[in-house]
Parts: C-alpha cells; sequence; structure tokens
C-alpha cells in the first residue's frame, strides 16, 4: 500500500477529529482546548512529558472518559458521550499503558475475547454450543490462529496470560485488540518496559499492522527513538496543552518541545 | 480405648456387615449433596462473572419457589407459571443489575457485597407481602415430576430411590454440563469470564458490563428456580428454605467460588460426608451432628487448599 518514498504516502483522509477537548477531574485540568487529527492509515504519535495528558486523551477517544467541552468526530460522526463499548462496535480497539489482560483466562481465550463484537449466534444456541454457535467458534478461531501466527505466539496459546512475561502479555493484548479489526488502533505505551529487543519486535509488529490490515494506529510513548522511527505525525501535549503537531522532523527542532522535554531557565 | 474403638473402628465394621445400609446412605447424601451443588452453583456463577459474593441467592430460591406455586394457586396453569416465574427471574435480574449494581460500580467487593444482604431482606419482605407467609406445597405433580420409590435390589439387600431424586440428579447434571461448556467455550460464557477478570479490558473489547450482569443474574435466577423446585418437591416451600444458602458455604469453600466442577464435587462430598458422618458417628455424640459436620469438613479442606479442590490457582509473577 504504502508508495516506497515516505510514510506519508500513506496517510488518506481525516478518521477522528478532536476540537477543543477540555477535560478536568475536580479542579485538575487533564486536558485543555486541545484539538488534532488523525487520518486513514497513518500512525500518528502522541508524546510528552510525564502528566501531559495523553492517556487521558485516549481515554476521551474511546469513551473511558467523557471531555466537559470539545466535541470527537469519529468517521464523519460526532458524539457527544460515547461509551467504551459503543466506542468498540464503532471500530477503536486499544491496549493499557500497565497490561490489562483477562489474567486467568489463556492468551487463546484472551484474543478470542476480542472477537466478541465479530460473533452473533443467540443466546439459545451458544447455551447448547451446537448448530449456529459451534459454526461461528470455529470460523474465528481461524481468524484467532492466524493473528496467533501473526504475532509469533503460538507456544503459548494454552497459558494462562498471568503466567507470561511481561514482553508477551503485552503482545496478547495487541493481538486481542488486532481481533476486534479496529480501523482505529490505540496503543498506550506498547513499549513500555521492555528491553530494546522486544522494543524492536513490538516496534515491527506496529509497523506490520499498519501495512497489511491497513490499520489506522495512534499511539503514545516515550521513547523518543521509537516515535521519530514510527510516526508519520506527532502531536505533543504538555501540561494538557498542545504545545505542538507535526512531522516527526518539526516536532524535534520545535523550540517549546525542546523545553517541555528539558526545561526552561526562569 | 472403648470410644477410640468407637469412633475408629466400629462404623466401618457396621459399614461392612450391613453394605445395603452403607449404599442407602451414600445414596442420601449424593441426593442431598446434588441440591447444596445447584445452591453453590448459582454462588459461583455470580462470582465468576463479578466478583459480587451473593448472599442473596438462598432467598432467590425461596422467592422463586413461591413465585411458581403462588402463580399456580391463583388459577395459573402448571407450565404457564413456570414460564412466568423464569419471566419473573429475568425482570428480577435486569433489576438487580439496574438498581444495584449499576449505582455501585468500581465500589470495593464489600459493599456490593452488603448491598446483597440488603437484597435478601427485601426479597424476603417482598415475597413476604404478595404470596404470604405460610408454608406452601411445591406443585411437583403439575410440573409432570415423578413421584414415589424405586426398590433396588442391590448390596445384599434393598435400597430405597425416590424418583424425585433420580430426576433432580439428572436435571442437576444437564444443568451443570451445560454451563460448563457454555462459560468454558462460547463468545458469552468468555465475556462473563472477561468481565470478572478486567472491567476495563473488558469494555475495551466491547463488551457490555451492563448486559453481562444482567445474563449473569438471570443464569443464577435459573438456577435459582431449579433449586426451589427440586428442593420444594421434597419438603415445603417457606422462608425456612433460605438458610440452605448457609449449606453452601461449606460447599463453595471446598470446591473453590470460581469453579462450576467444584461447586458440584464440593456439593457432592458434603452431602455424603454429612450423611455418613450423621448415620456412623452421630450416635456417639448423641445425634445432630449433621448441621454443623459440613463446616468442619470445610474448616479441614480451608487448612490444606485455601484456593478449594479446583478453584483458579492464584497466580502472582513478582
Amino acid at each position: 500500500m504504502r508508495a516506497t518514498g515516505g510514510r506519508e504516502a500513506a496517510v488518506g483522509d481525516v478518521l477522528l477529529s478532536a476540537e477543543n477537548v477540555s477535560l478536568s477531574f475536580g479542579g485538575v485540568k487533564a486536558v485543555s482546548d486541545v484539538s488534532f487529527d488523525i487520518r486513514k492509515g497513518e500512525i500518528r504519535a502522541i508524546i510528552g512529558p510525564n502528566g501531559a495528558g495523553k492517556t487521558s486523551m485516549l481515554n476521551v477517544i474511546n469513551g473511558f472518559y467523557h471531555p466537559q467541552q470539545g466535541r470527537i468526530t469519529f468517521k464523519g460522526e460526532t458524539r457527544a458521550n460515547m461509551r467504551p463499548h459503543e466506542a468498540a462496535y464503532g471500530g477503536i480497539a486499544r491496549t493499557f499503558q500497565n497490561v490489562a489482560l483477562f489474567r486467568g483466562m489463556t492468551a487463546l481465550d484472551n484474543i478470542m475475547a476480542g472477537r466478541t463484537l465479530k460473533m452473533h449466534s443467540s443466546f439459545f444456541w451458544q447455551l447448547l454450543r451446537y448448530g449456529p454457535a459451534m459454526r461461528e467458534e470455529v470460523e474465528h478461531r481461524h481468524r484467532v490462529e492466524e493473528i496467533i501466527d501473526f504475532l509469533k505466539i503460538q507456544e503459548i496459546r494454552r497459558v494462562p496470560v498471568g503466567r507470561l512475561p511481561y514482553g508477551l502479555q503485552k503482545r496478547v493484548e495487541l493481538g486481542r485488540a488486532l481481533a476486534m479489526e479496529p480501523e482505529l488502533l490505540l496503543l498506550d505505551e506498547p513499549m513500555a518496559g521492555m528491553n530494546l529487543e522486544e522494543k524492536e519486535d513490538m516496534s515491527r509488529f506496529v509497523l506490520d499492522v499498519n501495512d497489511h490490515y491497513g490499520t489506522t494506529i495512534a499511539l503514545i510513548e516515550h521513547d523518543m527513538g521509537v516515535v521519530m522511527d514510527l510516526s508519520d505525525r506527532v502531536v505533543v501535549l504538555d501540561h494538557g496543552i498542545k504545545i505542538a503537531d507535526g512531522t516527526p522532523d518539526e516536532v524535534k527542532h520545535n523550540q517549546m518541545v525542546i523545553d517541555a522535554y528539558l526545561g526552561v531557565a526562569h | 480405648m472403648d470410644l477410640l474403638y468407637k469412633i475408629f473402628l466400629d462404623p466401618f465394621v457396621q459399614m461392612g456387615t450391613a453394605p445395603d445400609l452403607l449404599v442407602q446412605t451414600l445414596w442420601e447424601g449424593l441426593v442431598a449433596g446434588v441440591l447444596y451443588s445447584l445452591i453453590a452453583l448459582g454462588f459461583v456463577l455470580i462470582f465468576k462473572a463479578s466478583g459480587v459474593f451473593n448472599f442473596a441467592q438462598g432467598i432467590m430460591v425461596v422467592f422463586a419457589a413461591l413465585t411458581l406455586v403462588g402463580l399456580h394457586e391463583h388459577g395459573v396453569p402448571a407450565f404457564v407459571a413456570l414460564a412466568l416465574t423464569i419471566g419473573v427471574m429475568f425482570c428480577l435480574a435486569f433489576a438487580v443489575e439496574r438498581l444495584i449494581l449499576r449505582p455501585l460500580v468500581n465500589q470495593p467487593d464489600i459493599i456490593l457485597f452488603m448491598a446483597t444482604f440488603g437484597l435478601t431482606y427485601f426479597l424476603i419482605g417482598f415475597g413476604e407481602l404478595i404470596f404470604g407467609g405460610e408454608t406452601k406445597v411445591m406443585i411437583a405433580d403439575q410440573l409432570l415430576l415423578p413421584r414415589g420409590a424405586i426398590d433396588v435390589k442391590m448390596a445384599g439387600g434393598f435400597v430405597s430411590l425416590q424418583k424425585i431424586d433420580i430426576a433432580a440428579a439428572i436435571i442437576a447434571s444437564i444443568m451443570v454440563a451445560t454451563l460448563a461448556i457454555f462459560f468454558q467455550r462460547t463468545r458469552i460464557g468468555r465475556a462473563l469470564r472477561a468481565v470478572a477478570d478486567s472491567h476495563r479490558a473488558a469494555l475495551s473489547v466491547g463488551i457490555s458490563l451492563e448486559q453481562i450482569w444482567v445474563i449473569v443474574w438471570f443464569a443464577a435466577g435459573l438456577v435459582a428456580l431449579t433449586t426451589g423446585i427440586m428442593w420444594g418437591a421434597r419438603s415445603d416451600v417457606s422462608f425456612a428454605l433460605e438458610v440452605i444458602a448457609l449449606k453452601a458455604l461449606p460447599v463453595l469453600i471446598l470446591g473453590g467460588l470460581t469453579s462450576i466442577p467444584g461447586a458440584i464435587v464440593g456439593g457432592l462430598i458434603i452431602g455424603v460426608g454429612e450423611k455418613l458422618g450423621e448415620f456412623y458417628w452421630g450416635p456417639l455424640m448423641g445425634s445432630g451432628i449433621e448441621s454443623w459436620f459440613a463446616y468442619v469438613i470445610a474448616l479441614i479442606f480451608l487448612l490444606f487448599r485455601p484456593q478449594g479442590l479446583f478453584g483458579e490457582r492464584i497466580i502472582e509473577r513478582i
């Protein structure tokens, strides 16, 4: 899909836009008056120092938080207060900063859980696990196996995820999000706490997801090297305010961004 | 010396000399066990999916049975009454989700536990208000449940099997098998377990907590109804039935709070243990040990296997 020249070539129409979003908890302003857009097919990074409001922004996008002001338009539809499962229904999948998996379930079941919305057989057939319910299980299991192959986690299929090392848990979590076949994939620090090798693997998966499935990705990441390599466009938040927006190169040389990260002499 | 003989030897000599009595006692124990299992199953369902220990499960059994019998008393044909009762249990599940769980979402478990206490007393009062407090007779015949007993020749004597008990065992087995498969291998079952493990992750893959809670409370309601019918057919339908909820506690400790097979095996062990204890060791202590023996068994298990026989292993990465 992507032209060989540069990453910008893949970018299409606006998929999601946030307009003047403000969110506060009591007196604490987490996000104030932030606007940016995410275009179809791109990898969009949201960066900023700790406490900049990045995760809050992600939570607003998939309906965990409801902003006091501002609008989110997704696929041309503006919504006020969407609930998380409605966001999922609309095609937004996500992973969490500190892995949120179903710990008691196997990796396979975790990823199958990601197919919940794609499966439709009735309660009655489910109770019997026969007929339509059975066919459905088999069919979706095929898709899930593809994802398992893609992420190279074949050998941990049957392991309860609580027992897996952190890096693999992150991978299973990505698998679960992919199983939803999302149009927009939100990754909250997908490489946090990983060693170099795991980071490289994860970066590869993120690029491959974007390539193979054409999935639009918005990711929060602290590792600047990763951000600069992966993303098409970067939005920078600091103390809940947007201070820069543009290509990695533009952002890298923005004085406000440098100040935010390194601090300014007062 | 004499006492030791009476405790450790004599009961086994008795078992050996009158095997038919032993079989009869075992059977009685298994039957009681099946009913304990059913009650425990109701607890497990709700605990598995929402992490709430539902104290009201016992009263839900009574409430379901009362509704069924009460409707029939008002001239509703038995099977129509059954269908209506199922409807009532659905409404109850819906109301519980709306009025109790939803406002209390994200509260500590102990708060939800206390809320189920409240639900218990509400259901007692509400049930009494509508159907009256007097003891009723289960409409077993109208529901085509068999009655009478079969005498089977075995172990050198006759063992008498109540037909209703056989029916109860069969129905319970079907129910358990269905639920086990449902939980383990289907979309809704996975969603139920997902909700139990992590609310926000479940939400992020598009599982609606509200829907899941209604489903699981409805399933627990159906189990309660089945238990109510079976138990009511053996004794009567009255609020005294509520205490059987307490019998489920040792079963849960034994089987583990999250395991459906555990609830079943736990129930059977408690049932059999109780009857054997009562019959062979009871006379030593002037009998009446049936009421507390179960708790002693549970206590012993608790010492050696705190997560229960089939409970989920407590996994912690450090």
